[in-house]
């Protein structure tokens, strides 16, 4: 077993976990957005950064660092709260998040995150990009204007369902996720249809075609059921 | 009886300006002339001064010409090859042959240039004539890995892609890495505006990264080695090609090598051309077929790079040092330059300055003689306002500030770096609030929109620069900039997004003036941001030419002939500068802010 330092507290952890796993058996709460348990860690939200004291303070996203022998872990500061509000900003002010008509209103995470950090308004200009929705699939819709960018639904399809329909097209602030390169949902070749984009998106960006404002409900810890259940190989 | 060896610049910047033009009519010349067994054309690569190109070296009196066109060939073989008398029209500034005098060339300490423009870059003969490949020999024959190491390390060496880690502890690192096979990777991936030294070094001595990164295969164990190098670069490809080829054939890559057992190859892979990949987790990623992100670090990649296992990531100008080390030893590598910052540096200038190309300085030189005398100041007339080092992730340092070492330290604390070695000369016609922007525009056009303050924050604050520029910038625009940089530096994920506010921060931090003049005055005081000048006829001095209203393209320049004053006509007006360029009496002025 590790022994370090977060938030001011001793915690045991085993090799080779994260900080933020290490964090979470011991009770203490990171606020995350792009992890989800049962995928692998991305590092690319920036919401679960911490502060590592013992690496001349240096910023590192929780989900993805590894745990290290006396280690010391600051989570929570009023630079961390700062730096964690601003990025949340950064999201909303992204693309068009408006919860009073949104699927997901009630239970999304980004919905979630801003009531946590307290984040009642946004200070920087907002980019209403208007971007298309991709409603050609029969059982789901894309609608690219509530998409973070978090990659958790590519995540799911290639290390879950091991179907890589999802992907990442263009680059930068234009950057999409994407069904078979770019060509509409429905001629994919490769999607099974399982479902498991939609229940690991953490807003209404992907959504069940049978729902409407506030009716999406989202259960993303089956992905950690499902592999949790696989025989290791 | 050979009298005389013509060297032509074949880089790139000298091939795109008709050197291979100027090869061919020479050498038809030559046949012509029946010169053919006394003179011999030989191709090298960048000599250095590449907006004098085509340029050429003449042996042995050291005779240099510069912007030879083919019809100069004829005069220059009648001339100076049958009776001796050089073409003065086409020398350097007029200086025959006593080229060490002219500053461009004296100022400069050539290591890693040491070849370049002097050996023909596709013969190995060549390479190893000049003392090539003794390091590679001395290293597997005579020296432990860990004494070459200990001999990189000793000398100061440190990473010339930018960062400046220190070369010989990433060397440790790497051999004390657990897991195997270990790779080695050269980055190739210049992709600064304005920087072109890695591509020069890869087109004029492409043996020098190979030699070096035979040398950091043998100290760290590695086995196979990759080169990323930009598509966009299709001669250093090819040349580097066909010298991975000849180091194979002579026994200096591939099993065996130099009948010891040492055992290491190379292989190239292009860059799609993606500025995220010369970072190296991304590069990493791109190497492995991946789309070109970078991954949180740590693992760093000499724990787990290509494939998981180890990969230590060196740039080409480093591994161009790496031979310099082991040859000349540490303590000779170490005599040059700064306590912290050992050795040369070769820099791309370009920008406002007289001697645009690549020079090679000891650490430690002034930016004032970096610029003013190896660089030769800016143009006549001119006032330099700024010089911009480091590229997009670099900073603007000013006037005042010209005294300041180039060495890794000094630049950082004064809001610049080192970088990859790409210095922008900017005089007073530059607007530094649209200087910050352009390079903005590169950062949040490259962003590869993985992490959220990069992909977001560098377009926001493109956003607010873009309303500055176009007059529609308010007080609070400015601290929401400086915070917005703040806590897009502190949150990316990779160096792309934690340097990318740097050229704003370093123009609020020296020209504080200049965006307020935007912003409070509605005025650009250099004259560049067209929403904030208007042009005006400065009514003495018009004598109703004509000449403005023939060639503005819109109708805004008006009047009769004869008849002055003429008026340009704000509304029609699209600040293009066609009449003030075209006004034979100046009488036409760019005005700082808005007309009325």
């Amino acid at each position: 077993m590790i022994t370090l330092e977060i938030a001011g507290r001793q915690v045991q952890a085993e090799p080779g976990q994260t900080i933020l796993e290490a964090a979470e058996s011991a009770g203490i709460h990171i606020p995350t957005l792009c992890n989800l348990k049962g995928l692998s860690p991305r590092g690319a939200c920036r919401i679960c950064l911490v502060e590592v004291t013992t690496w001349r303070g240096k910023l590192v996203p929780s989900c993805a660092t590894s745990v290290e022998e006396g280690m010391k872990v600051v989570a929570h500061s009023a630079r961390l709260r700062e730096l964690r509000r601003t990025i949340l900003e950064l999201l909303f002010a992204e693309r068009n998040h408006i919860c009073a008509v949104c699927v997901s209103n009630g239970s999304c995470e980004l919905q979630d995150l801003a009531c946590e950090l307290g984040m009642d308004h946004v200070r920087y200009p907002y980019r209403f990009p208007g971007l298309n929705m991709d409603a050609s699939h029969g059982k789901y819709v894309v609608d690219h204007n509530r998409c973070v960018l978090c990659g958790r639904c590519v995540r799911a399809c290639s290390e879950v369902e091991g179907a890589m329909t999802w992907g990442f097209s263009r680059r930068g602030v234009d950057t999409l996720v994407a069904t078979d390169v770019g060509s509409p949902w429905v001629d994919s070749k490769t999607c099974t249809e399982c479902g498991k984009c939609v229940e690991a998106c953490p807003t209404g960006a992907l959504l069940d075609k049978r729902t409407s404002v506030a009716e999406q409900e989202k259960d993303p810890e089956v992905l950690s059921q499902v592999t949790e259940r696989r025989p290791r190989v | 009886m050979r009298r005389l060896d013509v060297l032509v610049c074949s880089g790139t910047a000298c091939v795109s300006s008709g050197s291979t033009e100027v090869k061919e009519s020479l050498a038809q010349a030559l046949a012509d002339s029946d010169l053919r067994s006394e003179v011999r054309i030989l191709e090298t690569g960048c000599m250095g001064p590449c907006e004098l190109g085509p340029v050429m070296m003449i042996y042995p009196e050291g005779t240099f010409y510069v912007k030879v066109s083919p019809d100069d060939v004829q005069e220059i073989v009648e001339e100076h090859f049958l009776k001796g008398r050089p073409v003065r029209r086409l020398l350097w500034e007029g200086v025959a042959p006593a080229l060490k005098e002219v500053p461009f060339f004296a100022r400069q300490h050539k290591l890693v240039l040491a070849n370049c423009g002097i050996i023909n870059p596709e013969r190995i003969e060549e390479y190893i004539a000049r003392g090539g490949y003794e390091a590679l020999a001395r290293a597997v024959s005579e020296m432990s890995p860990e004494q070459v190491i200990s001999e990189v390390s000793a000398s100061g060496l440190r990473g010339r892609g930018g960062a400046g880690f220190p070369a010989g502890k990433k060397w440790e690192l790497m051999r004390n890495a657990n897991g195997s096979p270990k790779y080695i990777v050269c980055n190739a991936d210049e992709g600064d505006p304005g920087a072109f030294m890695d591509r020069a070094v890869l087109e004029g001595d492409p043996h020098a990264v190979i030699e070096g990164m035979a040398v950091a295969a043998y100290a760290v164990g590695a086995q196979r080695g990759f080169v990323y190098v930009r598509a966009e670069y299709p001669l250093a490809i090819s040349r580097l090609e066909e010298a991975v080829g000849q180091a194979r054939r002579m026994g200096l890559l591939g099993d065996s090598i130099l009948e010891t057992d040492f055992s290491f190859d190379i292989e190239l892979r292009m860059g799609a051309g993606a500025f995220v990949c010369g970072e190296e987790t991304a590069l990493i990623a791109s190497i492995e077929g991946k789309r070109g992100e970078p991954r949180p670090r740590p693992p760093f990649p000499t724990e787990s790079g290509l494939w998981g296992c180890p990969t230590m990531i060196n740039n080409v100008e480093t591994l161009a040092c790496v031979r310099h080390v082991v040859v000349g030893g540490a303590d000779k590598f170490a005599s040059v330059g700064t306590e912290t910052s050992k050795g040369t540096k070769v820099f791309a200038l370009a920008g406002q300055i007289r001697n645009t190309g690549l020079v090679e300085v000891p650490m430690g030189i002034s930016l004032r003689e970096l610029v003013m005398e190896v660089g030769g100041g800016v143009p006549e007339g001119r006032n330099l306002k700024a010089v911009q080092i480091g590229g997009p992730s670099g900073g603007c340092l000013p006037e005042k500030l010209l005294d300041v070492p180039v060495d890794y330290e000094s630049l950082g604390e004064h809001g610049a770096i080192m970088g990859s070695g790409g210095v922008i000369v900017l005089d007073d016609t530059a607007c530094m609030v649209n200087v910050a922007k352009f390079f903005l525009e590169f950062t949040a056009d490259e962003s590869c929109g993985k992490c959220v303050p990069c992909r977001v924050g560098t377009s926001t604050m493109l956003d607010i620069l873009s309303r500055i520029v176009a007059g529609q910038g308010t007080e609070a625009d400015v601290p929401r900039l400086k915070e917005l940089a703040e806590s897009i530096k502190m949150g990316s994920l990779c160096g792309l997004g934690q340097t990318a506010p740097n050229p704003v921060l370093s123009t609020l931090r020296y020209f504080p003036e200049e965006y307020e003049a935007h912003i409070a005055d509605r005025a650009c005081p250099a004259g560049v941001c067209p929403d904030l000048v208007h042009y005006l006829v400065l009514v003495d001095q018009c004598r109703a030419c004509d000449r403005c209203r023939q060639v503005c393209p819109t109708g805004a320049a008006q009047g009769a002939p004869g008849t002055p004053p003429y008026h340009i006509e704000d509304e029609l007006c699209i600040r293009c500068g066609a009449c003030v360029e075209a006004c034979p009496f100046d009488a036409i002025i760019v005005k700082p802010g808005r007309k009325g």
